[in-house]
């Protein structure tokens, strides 16, 4: 485990793996005068990537540069080489965003209207369109509640149509701004299997640190900063002893 | 509170298009406010409500669930031709009312919001060319329909808040919190649709009759 920033020089291997990775060089950012985010350097090319982080630490604002939601004051963000200010619309087609609160991200008001949403936008055919929503919401076990009103569905449920409608796009990655914080204990284990078993490579923003069991790496944000940066088991611990 | 009122099933009526079936509907309100004939008028209620029952085969209590609220509204109604017209006038009027009233519970109940929105979109396009984006039109009226319940539970529970907090007189003390609420929600919805693709410069293909997802 490192304490401190990191440089992407420091990363194994850096040239080989830009076209495969999260790049983010000098990044900063600020809303209004107050800066959010100061001066990160870092290189994420691992598959499972999970962050912590008191309030106010910047790692929202960290989950949202990575597909192009907040565009840095200052810096660059490549994913997988497309700059986030430049290549936005192929950034946010390679990169899905599941929130914390799913009632915010679920915009039509039936099931599968919602997990529709997305590849209506992409421009996808009705039956191609008619098969995928069929196929992710069986696998999500929403299938018997296709046509109810998505307002009336549970907690985890909504979370689970929410990261349906975000997978039914095919992005190859996907971001996790606090999937369980809303969640009670079961649903919490829900989302945690859905995230476990994604083909996709991943990186979550939780205060759950049972989810990052298993990661590959776990980043601590502190005032804008990266302060730690490890595998998942020396830097929760870290963590939470920096916390208690 | 429930604003999707579909009932999803499959006959005939379901099947048909959304914009025959609005059609239907919007000839149906000209046709009885032209005839002001009880017996014409009180068969028309029969014919949609056997549609409705017998053709969709939607469950009586789905489309009683959208008279019930106007039934004491009719009523009056009634009542008030009786006393202040005649009672001829007043069950025309009244049994006019009552088969809009189904006739529109039936369409609603077997048509999916999308499909709606698609025959809005449609009739949004000439719109165009003052620069409106039709399927911009649709989705907003389609995010209306899916968040006038979200907002109402909202609602609801500030109310709870602030009654649990000795403040249950507190009519218009809801505002300030709700907007609030509405706003912050606003702005993730904002970026939800962003991250979703809504901003892609693609006209949104109409769902299909053939292509249900159920």
């Amino acid at each position: 485990m490192r304490w401190g920033r990191r440089a992407a020089s420091d990363t194994p291997a850096a040239a080989d793996v830009q076209r495969t990775a999260i790049e983010l060089t000098g990044v900063s950012h600020e809303y209004g005068e107050r800066p959010v985010l100061r001066d990160l350097t870092l290189t994420l090319a691992e598959s499972r990537v999970g962050v912590v982080g008191a309030n106010g630490s910047g790692k929202s604002t960290f989950a949202r540069l990575l597909n192009g939601l907040v565009v840095p004051t200052a810096g660059t963000v490549r994913i997988d080489g497309l700059d986030t200010r430049s290549q936005l619309r192929e950034v946010r087609r390679r990169v899905g965003f599941v929130f914390q609160d799913p009632d915010a991200q679920i915009v039509l008001p039936t099931v599968a209207e919602d997990a529709e949403f997305g590849l209506t936008n992409l421009g996808i055919p009705a039956e191609e369109r008619a098969r995928q929503v069929e196929e992710v919401l069986v696998r999500y076990g929403l299938a018997g509640h296709r046509d109810h009103p998505a307002h009336l569905l549970s907690g985890g449920q909504k979370q689970l149509l929410a990261i349906a409608g975000v997978l039914v796009m095919q992005p190859r990655r996907v971001v996790f701004d606090e999937p369980t914080t809303l969640l009670d204990l079961a649903n919490v284990r829900r989302v945690a299997r859905v995230i476990d078993e994604l083909e996709q490579d991943v990186v979550v923003v939780t205060h759950h640190l049972d989810l990052l069991a298993g990661f590959d790496r776990v980043l601590v944000f502190e005032d804008g900063r990266v302060v730690a940066d490890g595998a998942p088991a020396e830097t929760v611990r870290w963590y939470t002893e920096r916390m208690s | 509170m429930t604003v999707s009122l579909y009932v999803p099933l499959a006959s005939p009526v379901h099947r048909a298009p959304a914009g025959l079936k609005l059609g239907l509907l919007a000839a149906l309100a000209v046709a009885l406010f032209v005839v002001d004939r009880p017996e014409v008028v009180g068969a028309a209620l029969v014919v949609v409500v056997a549609v409705g029952l017998l053709v969709a085969r939607l469950p009586a209590r789905s489309l009683w669930a959208q008279v019930r609220p106007v039934w004491p509204w009719l009523v009056l109604l009634l009542l008030f031709h009786g006393v202040f017209t005649d009672w001829r006038t007043g069950a025309v009027t009244t049994l006019r009312l009552l088969a809009l009233v189904v006739a529109a519970a039936v369409v609603t109940s077997s048509t999916r919001v999308t499909e709606l929105v698609a025959v809005v979109e449609w009739l949004a396009r000439p719109l165009a060319v003052f620069g409106v984006r039709p399927a911009r039109v649709g989705l907003v009226i389609a995010m209306t329909l899916r968040f006038i319940p979200l907002i109402a539970e909202r609602a609801h529970r500030i109310r709870e808040a602030q009654a649990a907090r000795g403040a249950a007189r507190m009519r218009w003390g809801i505002l300030v919190p709700l907007l609030i609420q509405v706003l912050r929600l606003a702005t993730t919805l904002g970026e939800a649709l962003d991250a979703r693709g809504a901003d892609a410069p693609v006209t949104p293909p109409r769902r299909r009759a053939g292509a249900s997802t159920s």
